[in-house]
């Protein structure tokens, strides 16, 4: 009761907080998007060689010809009523286009970091056991290639093994083979629609289509779980209370999982915060070469062709999903150690 | 005869450093009854704690068994693999630590805690196992047992975490109960209902207790034969009495006289006092009319509310030296952090040379004339060093900004004189904190302390963090310090002995208020206070004249 209670007034006060750098996020995005080179009027002007008239009359339907600081203000006041602007390359609302486009970045992202700590917590662990060992050296190897190596290198690489050698993964062009079945959309994940739908022949084809891509993300966050993992581990199993467990006589799997893993998973849930908010929005390379529809590679395609609004939409919901992905976090934390939310 | 519960026999053990290998144990020669107290006392690297480790099977990776055997009921556990001590520690013999707070796991439960040592041992279910845990708590009298079974270890104070400890050591009524130092950090107060308890129960149950200890008073008082150790080596044993009332071998004899007792005098702690202290006679502190410092209806509240010091008023007079005793949370420390301007009161004002210090600020006090005239030693020598400054900088630095001494030459003259004054050697002022033992960071912690020439120290538990033998030359130097140059202190310590030797009045604090002051003599051998009485019959202790007594009896009758 007291532990809940303490757990929201955290989360809240962390709320709050943010609202001041969701604010400097959207003014810094606002003015980066005037400053970059690039007349989006010009752009889209019917063809090279429309008239200064047409020209004008886009740039004024843009409001582009406002001064500065009222152009901000309708922002702010668009962003209010939850208006942000239309994309020109899509003809679409932008806000339609991102709640289209998220679940696949989420569903990708959520994938990936279930496979990234499926591997590195066992592997961190082992490596922390035995240190200096075979296995802490091969681990730290596997970690050194999944950073150094980029991720569309190694996403090229695996569709090159799989797909055009094996040939046991599908071709890498989107959420879903063709010839499937779509589900019918509730929450945008194929993988719960399929599944709420009952359509299995779609879940095995969406998630055949999921495994290169979030293996892909994974390898590349795979270093930082895996380290801080081990690096956890290895402070944790030389206190004072692993030392009263191994005294008293429990079992080696409780001394480890229980009284080690448990107190270490603190450090590692704080990096999964950081882990998952980066894959969210900086591989926007795996989105490129698996053909995801995501939101990253929507930012991407807006930003070549000056499309102002999808780009300030995608960072605005960058900045909103971090700040709720620390919330999460926060209250995960607050589970997790009964010693914060007493402050 | 039956055969002894455990034997050590001829143990050697060493440590892989980056220096190479350490002999840690040099050849320990031990054995225990069932159901006897055996306490092992020495210094810090005497190895009384790699000793018990060992018969543990619990040395970290760094150390290895190299000579000897290890028995216990008749088993040779000295390379015991992990199958075959999993049963026996927990259910056979079980240990308790040091910080007893570090000891459990911060994110589990107390019950939780104790049912895990239970159900390694036995078939329990859960629902059983709490409640023999419950059971277990109640026999280590922790009050509102049922309540506690859910509480995390930051929720209890650090005395009832030890109990907590305990209640998991003896859950499965072992047969051996080692407890390396578990009142070590405890009050005065805690630390007699811990070890009466540990005693009480060792006792009713038939337990062999090994006690390992630095606190020879401890030892005397609740074991029934002590073991000395030394680098690594037990260079004497015997039944306290003996021990204490006619030690043999010198470094006993040394770590006798150094520990302080009812009776000792700064003079007598230390065996061969290099110089005669007796050279600069004490000035009689003639209570001149004005007090150096006036301290009056000094509060501290803190942010939660709390009030850490409550309407606290005293004076101290140039020369003097006052001492502020009390357990943990009686505002000692928070005294001494307000009187050097360190922490921002709340209310009342803090006088200094008949002016009113506490109107400037904590954070502009550095400004003010009078920072010079008032320093503080700290406890931990080691964290209040800078790691980056050697011995010389930490020294030179308070010269530099507060004696304004600039001249590089007239610098190291000035040093180099802080440093012989605090003895020590110059050799040493180029080496930094990591490279300097205990007792030689606390000399460049005083020697910074006194280079302004100050009129003022505030010592915060001095010698809290030293071995006795050290804390019986430091206590020798301030007390030469103060004689030579007229220094007050104001000398905060929770040893009652130290501060009875060093200070000529003493006032007691409990949760911020005064509760007793007058002279040390006077209030040492008959307080008015309940609490003061309390704290004093907890002082653990061996009269050494007692003991010889008690030898001399025990010898007759013998």
């Amino acid at each position: 009761m007291s532990l809940a209670a303490g757990i929201a007034r955290r989360a809240g006060r962390r709320a709050l907080s943010s609202v001041p750098a969701l604010f400097g996020v959207i003014v810094f995005t606002f003015l980066l998007m005037r400053v970059l080179p690039g007349d989006p009027a010009v752009f889209f002007a019917s063809g090279p060689n429309a008239g200064q008239a047409e020209i004008q009359m886009i740039r004024e339907q843009m409001g582009l010809d406002k001064p500065i600081p009222q152009q901000l203000l309708l922002y702010l006041k668009d962003i209010a009523t939850g208006n942000l602007g239309r994309s020109m390359n899509t003809g679409q609302p932008v806000v339609t286009d991102l709640i289209n486009r998220l679940p696949a970045s989420l569903e990708l992202t959520f994938t990936a970091l279930l496979f990234a700590l499926s591997l590195a917590l066992p592997l961190g662990i082992l490596a922390a056991l035995k240190p200096n060992s075979l296995i802490d050296h091969g681990v730290r190897f596997l970690c050194s290639l999944g950073v150094c190596v980029p991720t569309f290198v190694s996403g090229l690489l695996l569709i090159y093994a799989f797909y055009y050698i094996l040939g046991i993964a599908p071709d890498p062009t989107g959420r879903l083979d063709v010839f499937a079945a779509q589900p019918p959309v509730v929450t945008g994940f194929i993988l719960i629609d399929a599944a709420l739908a009952g359509e299995w022949e779609s879940w095995r084809a969406a998630a055949s289509q999921l495994v290169l891509p979030a293996a892909t993300m994974a390898l590349f966050v795979l270093a930082p779980l895996a380290r801080m993992t081990r690096a956890a581990m290895l402070a944790v199993m030389t206190s004072d209370f692993v030392r009263t467990g191994e005294a008293l006589g429990l079992s080696r799997r409780r001394v480890v999982l229980v009284y080690a893993l448990r107190n270490a998973l603190l450090p590692v849930i704080t990096i999964m915060g950081i882990v998952f908010s980066t894959m969210l929005g900086a591989n926007v390379l795996v989105e490129k070469v698996f053909s995801w529809p995501g939101v990253a590679s929507y930012a991407l395609d807006a930003l070549l062709t000056s499309d102002y609004a999808p780009v300030q939409g995608f960072v605005l919901l960058m900045a909103f999903i971090f700040v709720l992905v620390n919330l999460t976090i926060d209250v995960l934390y607050g589970l997790a150690d009964p010693r914060v939310s007493i402050e | 005869m039956t055969a002894p519960l455990l034997t050590i026999d001829d143990l050697k053990v060493t440590f892989s450093t980056r220096n190479g290998l350490v002999e840690a144990l040099k050849g320990v020669s031990l054995s225990l009854d069932a159901g006897e107290t055996l306490g092992i006392v020495g210094e810090s690297g005497s190895g009384k704690s790699v000793t018990a480790f060992s018969v543990m099977q619990l040395l970290d990776r760094a150390g290895r068994i190299t000579n000897g055997r290890i028995t216990f009921r008749g088993q040779d556990i000295t390379r015991a693999s992990r199958a075959m001590l999993q049963p026996l520690r927990g259910a056979a013999m079980s240990m308790i630590f040091q910080n007893p707070r570090a000891a459990l796991n911060p994110i589990r439960t107390v019950g939780l805690q104790i049912a895990d040592v239970l159900r390694a041992h036995e078939p329990l279910s859960a629902k059983e196992a709490r409640a023999r845990a419950l059971k277990l708590l109640e026999a280590v009298l922790i009050r509102d047992p049922e309540e506690r079974l859910d509480a995390y270890p930051h929720e209890l104070s650090g005395g009832m975490c030890q109990r907590v400890m305990i209640a998991m050591a003896i859950a499965c009524e072992p047969a051996l109960l080692i407890a390396d130092e578990p009142t070590t950090g405890l009050d005065v107060t805690t630390q007699k209902t811990v070890m009466d308890l540990l005693a009480e129960i060792t006792a009713r149950r038939g337990m062999a207790m090994i006690l390992i200890t630095h606190d020879l008073g401890l030892a005397a008082q609740y074991c029934q034969r002590v073991a000395v150790m030394e680098q690594g080596l037990v260079v004497e044993q015997a039944v306290p009495a003996s021990l204490f009332g006619a030690p043999r071998h010198p470094y006993t004899k040394r770590l006798v006289a150094a520990s302080p007792t009812r009776h000792s005098t700064v003079d007598s702690l230390v065996v061969d006092a290099g110089e005669p202290a007796q050279a600069a006679p004490r000035v009689s502190p003639r209570r001149p009319a004005e007090p150096l410092l006036s301290v009056s209806n000094l509060v501290k509240t803190f942010d939660n509310g709390f009030r850490g010091v409550d309407d606290v008023s005293f004076d101290l007079a140039p020369g003097e030296s006052l001492g502020l005793v009390g357990e943990s949370g009686s505002g000692k420390s928070t005294i001494s952090r307000l009187v050097c301007r360190l922490v921002d009161h709340s209310a009342g004002t803090i006088g200094f040379d008949g002016e009113d210090i506490g109107k400037v600020t904590s954070r502009d006090f550095y400004r003010s004339r009078f920072r010079k005239d008032i320093q503080i030693v700290f406890q931990d020598h080691g964290d209040s060093l800078n790691p980056r400054f050697s011995a010389f900088d930490c020294i030179a630095d308070p010269l530099k900004l507060l004696a304004g001494v600039q001249d590089g030459r007239e610098l190291r003259r000035q040093v180099e004189d802080c440093a012989r004054r605090v003895g020590l050697p110059a050799e040493f002022l180029d080496r930094f904190p990591h490279q300097l033992s205990g007792g030689q960071k606390a000399r460049v912690g005083i020697a910074r302390a006194i280079a302004a020439k100050p009129r003022l120290l505030v010592l915060d538990e001095p010698t809290a963090a030293l071995d006795v033998s050290v804390q019986a030359v430091i206590l020798h130097l301030l007390d030469r310090l103060r004689r030579e140059t007229g220094l007050a202190y104001l000398f905060v310590s929770h040893d009652l002995n130290v501060v009875r030797m060093m200070c000529e009045r003493t006032i007691v604090l409990q949760k911020g208020r005064i509760v007793e002051q007058g002279p040390s003599g006077a209030l040492f051998t008959d307080p008015a206070s309940d609490y003061a009485r309390e704290l004093i019959a907890a002082i653990p202790h061996f009269d050494p004249e007692a003991a010889t007594a008690r030898h001399r009896e025990a010898a007759t009758a013998g």
